[in-house]
């Protein structure tokens, strides 16, 4: 197989990983990294480098779309931030550390895990009715426009939420995945935010992450332009084209077929990591 | 947000910013698009290979060393700066961020986008712990 062949290849699964990705909530990097991995022998190191950068592109590129929509958290999302970024380092530092095999494991048990969260019904946080000193203290509540009219909201759980933040921020830069269903999850179940609200300041703290990782990954050789080109321009459409499906298609049976699709490729990523083959 | 503090409310603000970030990455496709299209040109025949990590050569690795590549019209040079642009999207949101909470003389704020930004950069300057 030459260079040119291997562009359109990857170009072309990263398109659909970045459309299933979107489509799913859980983002490109989770198929990317299997996809580059497991089917076309890429070094995890060079896979991982790649992923971060499709998952900045991602983000960004969704941020207008949902800036415009006028749910997501400023507040919320940079207070958080500070844990997510200070967890990214730490996450890229302990990647140098750790062998390549173990980062395969890892990353087929957080796949695995993070399908099962977002394979979960969803319920809309309750109780959500008295304020949290230290939400107060820090502006983080806020409003949302809906149907009905503006639709305030209190945040709570602020340690428990900044905790599982810096777990989620060590998980991106050690993978290079955006993380957002451990995101989601601090958001919906700790800090109780309605979801349109979690689901969009979690897309836009997902960018910032990233970049914290991927400096270090950059400036350690891990992200190569010849991968990371189709990587990147091909999450980038797919997610587009994701989005704008979101809104009208039944995706209930597309979810199901990419859980299944996500479990196998986990299976496989702890198999050849225990195998010491990836 | 109901009062209006300043002239810049958070809606504003994050417009400008949404805006802002979809500049940026349609910059930076761009330029990976282009710098991609030379590159298939120059190594489209020989076969790729990334069984092995070796890590890229230093130039690709240091802004100046990038810079220095894209001036020469290296097409991976081109490329990497295209990544560092859209490396750079989510941190210039942040810089955005610092002035828009200064506007509004929200310092708890500012501290706060501010020690993001501190991490940011720690990063990009290369990180040693």
């Amino acid at each position: 197989m030459n260079t040119i062949e291997f562009t359109i290849l990857i170009w072309v699964g990263s398109l659909a990983a970045g459309f299933l990705g979107s489509l799913t909530g859980l983002g490109g990097g989770v198929v990317i990294i299997p996809l580059l991995t497991l089917v076309f022998g890429v070094d995890i190191r060079y896979a991982i480098g790649a992923s971060l950068v499709s998952v900045i592109a991602t983000s960004s590129g969704a941020a207008a779309a949902y800036v415009k929509e006028g749910y997501s958290n400023i507040r919320i999302g940079m207070f958080l931030e500070i844990a997510t970024t200070f967890g990214a380092l730490v996450g890229a530092f302990i990647a140098a550390i750790i062998p390549t095999t173990a980062i395969a494991v890892i990353f087929g048990i957080v796949l695995i895990y993070s399908a099962y969260l977002s394979s979960r019904p969803r319920r809309e946080p309750l109780g959500n009715d008295d304020p949290d000193p230290i939400a107060t203290r820090l502006k983080m509540d806020g409003s949302y426009p809906t149907p009905q009219g503006s639709q305030s909201y209190h945040v709570h759980g602020i340690p428990a939420g900044f905790s599982l933040m810096f777990i989620a921020g060590t998980l991106s830069g050690l993978l290079g995945i955006g993380s957002g269903a451990v995101k989601v999850l601090a958001m919906d179940q700790f800090m109780r935010i309605p979801f349109k609200v979690s689901t969009t300041t979690s897309n836009f703290m997902i960018g910032v992450t990233a970049a914290a990782s991927a400096g270090v990954y950059l400036n350690r050789g891990y992200i190569d332009p010849g991968l990371a080109m189709p990587v990147m321009l091909g999450v980038l459409l797919g997610s587009l084209l994701g989005t704008h499906v979101l809104v009208s298609a039944k995706t209930q049976l597309l979810r199901i077929i990419f859980s299944i699709v996500i479990v196998v490729l986990a299976i496989e990523m702890i198999y050849n990591g225990l195998t010491g083959r990836l | 947000m109901s009062q209006t503090r300043s002239p810049y409310t958070d809606e504003q603000m994050e417009k400008i910013i949404g805006n802002l970030l979809r500049i940026g990455v349609i910059i930076a496709a761009a330029m990976v698009f282009i710098g991609g299209v030379l590159y298939l040109i120059h190594y489209g025949t020989i076969s790729p290979d990334y069984r092995v990590f070796r890590g890229e050569p230093s130039d690709l690795r240091r802004l100046s060393g990038i810079v220095t590549d894209t001036f020469s019209l290296r097409s991976r040079g081109i490329i990497q700066l295209g990544l560092l642009l859209l490396i750079a999207t989510p941190v210039a949101r942040v810089v955005f961020s610092v002035f828009g909470f200064a506007l509004q003389r929200d310092y708890t704020y500012v501290i706060v986008t501010l020690i993001v930004l501190g991490v940011l950069i720690y990063s990009l300057a290369g990180g040693h712990l």
